[in-house]
């Protein structure tokens, strides 16, 4: 059982409790060039009770879908979640690795960190994979949640040296986030509510799967659809597949009247 | 050169056990039991923000009495090999035995060969997918680990809040009867406590992934005289 001299005690940090014990990941050597799996377009907005976050399915290796029911939007803790954007074994693992780090700060502590807490936290582990993004494994997330001291939900975009900035109504990430953010740039309003965020993300995604081929659509074929979440006082809350298989229906039969 | 004074291992082993049992027994008890949709922690604790009972991992559950500072050191130390291990193996691969099992031998370790020995007993609870899966193990201050089937007493006049818990435990009991029960058997024949002399956590069998909950003040109120 990992005890500490009161100097050398790692406190509530998981990752430098890995350290300690000598189990810290260590920076990827892998070259550039590599065909890894990338992921790609997430988006994330702020509504009346909180925020929305949706992102694609589609895992791509070079010019072949190498995944096609990804989960780039996770629930990272009970009021946040995170949507990543880049190599996905990195985004992965760094998932993960936050994902404890909240939940352990939470048990040691005997209360959760506050969601600014949450959002330097990532944005160190963001700066920690620097090394291995110079090695073309760039991680790009996205932190939104809803911020219980507030009481309004937030947003968070990275940049790949840990820089960490807020957004104020919405930010996209990945490679399509150029056509959903303009898509939800354009249709964005104050206070929309719970079903029109909705919808206004999954056309995020739409017009993104439309133009950029390495971000998914819906793909009612096989019954997969884009992860939407919303996050609310209420927390986290995944929006089930017959709801946007609805949304998603009424896009296309839009998109048909034209 | 001064030489020390013979004393016999005997008298040294019962000194220390004396020692602890001592400083254990000015605190106050704590009862765990289960009930038929998990396990029940009540605890005789008028601070709101020193816990005696906290979260493990996802279906394990910490309790502590005795000096607070020293079973404080063992419930981090828990959470930190709860979570190295669900990191490095799986989440499933953590098991309230094998922490009991550390803890023991941590506990063994410092009653035989520190000056003072630790004075605390604690407890792991898990609670299982199924009724029979549910496990309690009371570990003493000198590293004795303790199996119990269905309800365990730490600390205080455990003779006493045994006995009314013997005499009230029943299978399948709901989860406001057990933190009842619970509650009366700390309190004794001669007080009534109330909600906010408690601290009172479940293990809900059916609380999704994580399934340690705290009992509220108010929730702890209702469930008394319900």
């Amino acid at each position: 059982m990992p005890m500490f001299q009161p100097g050398a005690d790692p406190g509530s940090s998981f990752p430098e409790l890995l350290k300690r014990v000598g189990l810290a990941p260590s920076g990827s050597d892998a070259a550039g060039d590599l065909a890894v799996p990338h992921a790609t377009t997430c988006v994330a907005l702020r509504f009346a009770d909180g925020v929305v976050m949706a992102g694609d399915r589609r895992a791509t290796s070079g010019n072949l879908i190498s995944h096609r029911s990804m989960e780039k939007v996770v629930q990272a803790d009970e009021f946040s979640g995170v949507a990543i954007a880049g190599a996905a074994g990195p985004a992965m693992e760094m998932v993960k690795l936050f994902q404890l780090q909240l939940e352990h700060y939470e048990k040691v502590e005997g209360g959760s960190l506050s969601l600014e807490g949450k959002a330097n936290q990532l944005s160190m582990m963001v700066r920690g994979n620097l090394p291995a993004a110079m090695q073309g494994l760039v991680v790009v997330p996205i932190f939104a949640g809803y911020d219980l001291r507030r009481g309004n939900g937030r947003l968070f975009t990275y940049d790949v040296t840990g820089g960490r900035y807020e957004e104020h109504d919405y930010v996209a990430t990945g490679s399509g986030m150029l056509h959903a953010g303009t898509v939800i740039k354009i249709g964005w309003r104050d206070s929309l509510d719970r079903a029109a965020a909705i919808a206004l993300a999954c056309r995020g995604i739409w017009e993104a799967a439309d133009a950029d081929s390495s971000t998914g659509g819906p793909d009612a074929l096989r019954g997969i659809y884009p992860v939407v979440a919303t996050i609310t006082a209420a927390g986290w809350a995944r929006v089930p597949d017959s709801e946007l298989a609805t949304v998603f229906e009424s896009i296309a039969a839009e998109v048909r009247s034209r | 050169m001064t030489m020390p004074f013979y004393v016999a291992p005997e008298q040294v082993m019962k000194d220390r056990a004396d020692y602890a049992r001592k400083g254990i027994a000015r605190g106050r008890a704590l009862v765990a039991v289960r009930y038929a949709d998990g396990i029940a922690l009540v605890a005789e604790n008028p601070s709101t923000t020193l816990r005696k009972i906290s979260e493990i991992y996802d279906r394990i559950a910490f309790a502590g009495v005795g000096k607070y500072n020293e079973f404080d050191q063992l419930r981090v130390a828990g959470v930190r090999a709860a979570d190295l291990k669900g990191y490095q193996y799986s989440r499933d691969d953590v098991d309230a035995r094998s922490l009991a099992n550390n803890y023991a031998q941590i506990l063994g370790q410092i009653f035989t060969h520190e000056m003072k020995p630790m004075e605390v007993e604690i407890l792991v609870a898990e609670v299982g997918l199924v009724p029979d899966g549910d496990q309690l193990f009371h570990i003493l201050y000198d590293g004795t680990v303790v199996d119990e089937r269905h309800y365990t007493v730490l600390g205080g006049d455990a003779e006493a809040i045994g006995g009314h818990m013997k005499q009230h435990y029943a299978d399948g009991a709901r989860m406001e009867t057990a933190v009842r029960e619970a509650t009366k058997a700390l309190a004794g024949s001669e007080r009534t406590l109330s909600a906010n002399d408690l601290e009172v956590a479940l293990l809900v069998r059916t609380n999704g992934r994580r399934c340690f909950r705290r009992l509220s003040e108010d929730a702890v109120a209702i469930a008394l005289v319900s």
